[in-house]
């Protein structure tokens, strides 16, 4: 066992770009295909709901693809996944189908969650992912309990546990770092820091700013991402799974990252300049990296790229299709999935 | 039949269900190594080891959300609260991560958990921990709530809650864990949620009475029957869902109708039965509902204090006289 010492170092990796020789052409065609779809899905959402056909909140993902496109190849099956209100694209990554998610976003019948959850509480056992919840930082003792029963278990499974710069102040995370660190629960943390909580910079809100070394009181290990760089995020996701495998979790990793869009739909974003954002989207968009990969390594082209988005958008205007002609539920739905028989 | 405690009726019904559900486990504050802060856990650990029987870091929000994700994860956590004053450090996880998801997810995660500990006041240790929380945690839909008074209820109604697929709150009370009562032999013993029990027939007045107080409606009965008042006692040992029908028809027979509850009046679980009955059951009134609450106030310490605004026997007693008057 690692000493107590080792165990819990934080290491920074700064913003350099994940090492390109080991991976493979089909699996940067896949990240490019997950990320532009998560994009695609979002930019579609984003519309929808300016146009009345999404309702309430919605929280975009666009920025941070690459942070649940690495992570989610890291995965296994029997391995869970949990997150905040912010979780189109981690429903996505777990493999639900782009209509049902869509249908959830309008309310519909055949959203995941028959249309009563919408945009902040959607779930896919299935895909081992398991919401979805809109309470600020609360998804962290729920992740953890995820790692608590794959420990209970004994099966080797892990728990991916996300939650953002803003939930990193809550209370209840520090109470789950403690009992994940106490009880060596296979919980792999993830703050997707994409520098504002809502409006208030991570400058503005946080004493210590390296939220990688949250840990560190604990035992926990933390690492800092480029969330820019699905290569980073894959590498550092992979050597956290086999960590926590191996009954040496849990494990933290800051993946730093970026949101485009505002906190939500109805955000004004006047806590930034324009600059500040159009020059991350410039110089350190996740999609384009993948893009630039591609073409420098001979697997792809202008026109080949341009055949994978026209796919891609195909498939999201199928979904949004379905969303908005697939039926509202049924009345009765009203009354049903409160409790369970017993 | 065999006397037990509640404390000991409490211990065997998670005994039993740990025996036959591998799934079923025990975490909270002191439940393990110090046998339980009331020693309801009593021989648990030496049992099942420390694998299922968990003590916990004092961190309430953080422990409730740990169960209640292993049992979105398909364990069968019980999770206990040292009281469920603490409770409301982790009311968020109870109301919004255990009894909505099932909802949220239209039917596709399920959260079959236990919250229990003892409820209510307990003797002198005023008004931070002395609180009731039925009425709260009535309020919400998705959970369901259970208060018994005797120990066969305690034990039947508890193996019913860690079978249960849903959140159950169970609300037990720290002046009873010392209280014996006959119990049925055997783990068949179960309880349903849901049920309320008359636990004296009568024909002048129903008095529907919750946990501590049904021993309190109970000696008021006594009291009454000396004096010529028949009084029907209804121990309604599940708040949600509430037995309105047992209600009802006790009502239809008695047409005078006391609640009692040891929590505060207002949008409390006899407000909530009065509207109930005044809805359903108006014409079979022969007076208005009468509610006996603890009194609209924080708990104090002085014993006489204490006394006064938590009801009493009398109290009750003297309900069922004004009424039947």
């Amino acid at each position: 066992m690692a000493s107590a010492k080792k165990k819990s170092k934080t290491t920074k990796s700064g913003a350099k770009r994940g090492g390109k020789a080991a991976v493979t052409r089909e699996t940067l065609e896949t990240y490019y295909r997950e990320m532009l779809m998560i994009r695609r899905f979002e930019e579609k959402a984003g519309q929808m709901y300016g146009m009345g056909l999404i309702g309430g909140f919605c929280h975009l993902y666009i920025g941070q693809e690459a942070v649940v496109t690495g992570l989610q190849h890291a995965l296994g099956p029997g391995d869970s996944v949990i997150t905040g209100y912010r979780c189109h694209a981690h429903m996505l990554a777990a493999g639900a189908d782009p209509r049902a998610v869509m249908a959830e976003l309008t309310g519909r019948a055949d959203g995941v969650s028959k249309g009563k959850g919408g945009s902040m509480h959607m779930f896919t056992p299935e895909g081992g992912f398991y919401g979805g919840h809109g309470i600020v930082g609360a998804q962290a003792p729920l992740g953890a309990g995820f790692g608590f029963a794959n420990k209970y278990r004994s099966d080797d499974r892990v728990s991916v546990t996300y939650f953002g710069d803003g939930a990193a102040n809550q209370g209840q995370v520090f109470e789950t770092f403690n009992m994940a660190a106490l009880w060596k629960l296979p919980v792999i943390f993830v703050i997707e820091n994409n520098q504002y909580a809502m409006g208030t910079s991570v400058q503005r809100s946080t004493a210590i700013q390296e939220l990688c070394q949250r840990g560190e009181a604990f035992g926990i290990p933390g690492q800092q991402v480029d969330g820019m760089d699905v290569l980073a995020v894959r590498a550092a996701s992979d050597k956290a799974v086999a960590q926590c495998r191996a009954d040496d979790g849990p494990v933290l990793l800051e993946m730093m990252t970026y949101r485009y869009r505002g906190h939500s739909m109805s955000d004004p974003a006047k806590y930034r300049t324009r600059e500040e954002v159009s020059k991350m989207r410039q110089e350190r968009d996740p999609i384009e990296h993948v893009r630039d990969m591609l073409v420098e390594a001979g697997y792809g082209n202008d026109d080949s790229l341009r055949e994978v988005d026209k796919e891609v958008k195909a498939e999201v205007n199928d979904a949004a299709e379905f969303a908005q002609n697939n039926q509202e539920p049924d009345a009765a739905e009203l009354f049903t999935d409160i409790v369970l028989e017993a | 039949m065999p006397e037990l405690t509640v404390r000991e009726a409490l211990r065997d019904a998670m005994a039993e269900e740990m025996r036959s559900d591998a799934d079923v486990f025990l975490m909270g504050e002191e439940v393990a190594e110090y046998q339980g802060a009331y020693k309801v856990s009593q021989g648990l650990l030496e049992e099942f080891g420390a694998r299922r029987v968990i003590d916990t870091p004092i961190t309430e929000a953080g422990f409730a959300g740990i169960g209640i994700g292993a049992a979105m994860a398909g364990l069968k956590p019980i999770v206990e609260f040292m009281t469920f004053n603490f409770a409301m450090q982790a009311i968020d996880q109870i109301v919004n991560s255990a009894a909505k998801t099932n909802y949220m997810s239209g039917g596709l995660v399920n959260v079959p958990i236990v919250f229990r500990g003892p409820n209510g006041a307990a003797s002198r240790v005023a008004a931070q921990h002395s609180q009731c929380y039925a009425a709260w945690y009535a309020h919400v839909p998705g959970l369901k709530v259970v208060t018994p008074f005797t120990a066969a209820d305690a034990k039947g109604l508890l193996k019913s809650a860690i079978r249960d697929p849903n959140p159950v709150v169970f609300l037990e009370n720290e002046i009873l864990y010392g209280q014996s009562f006959d119990v049925p032999d055997g783990a068949d013993h179960i309880v349903p949620i849901g049920s309320a029990n008359v636990v004296r027939p009568g024909s002048d007045v129903t008095i529907a009475a919750y946990s501590i107080m049904v021993g309190k409606a109970l000696e008021a009965g006594e009291a009454l029957a000396g004096e010529g008042i028949d009084a029907e006692i209804i121990d309604l040992r599940t708040i949600r869902p509430l037995d309105t029908e047992t209600l009802i028809a006790s009502v239809e027979k008695t047409n005078r109708l006391i609640t009692v509850e040891e929590g505060w009046p207002t949008a409390g679980v006899g407000a909530e039965i009065s509207a109930t009955i005044t809805e359903r059951a108006f014409d079979y009134l022969d007076a208005p509902v009468t509610r006996v609450s603890g009194s609209d106030v924080p708990l104090p310490y002085a014993a006489n204090l204490e006394t006064l605004a938590l009801p009493q026997a009398e109290t009750i007693a003297d309900a069922a006289r004004t009424l039947c008057r």
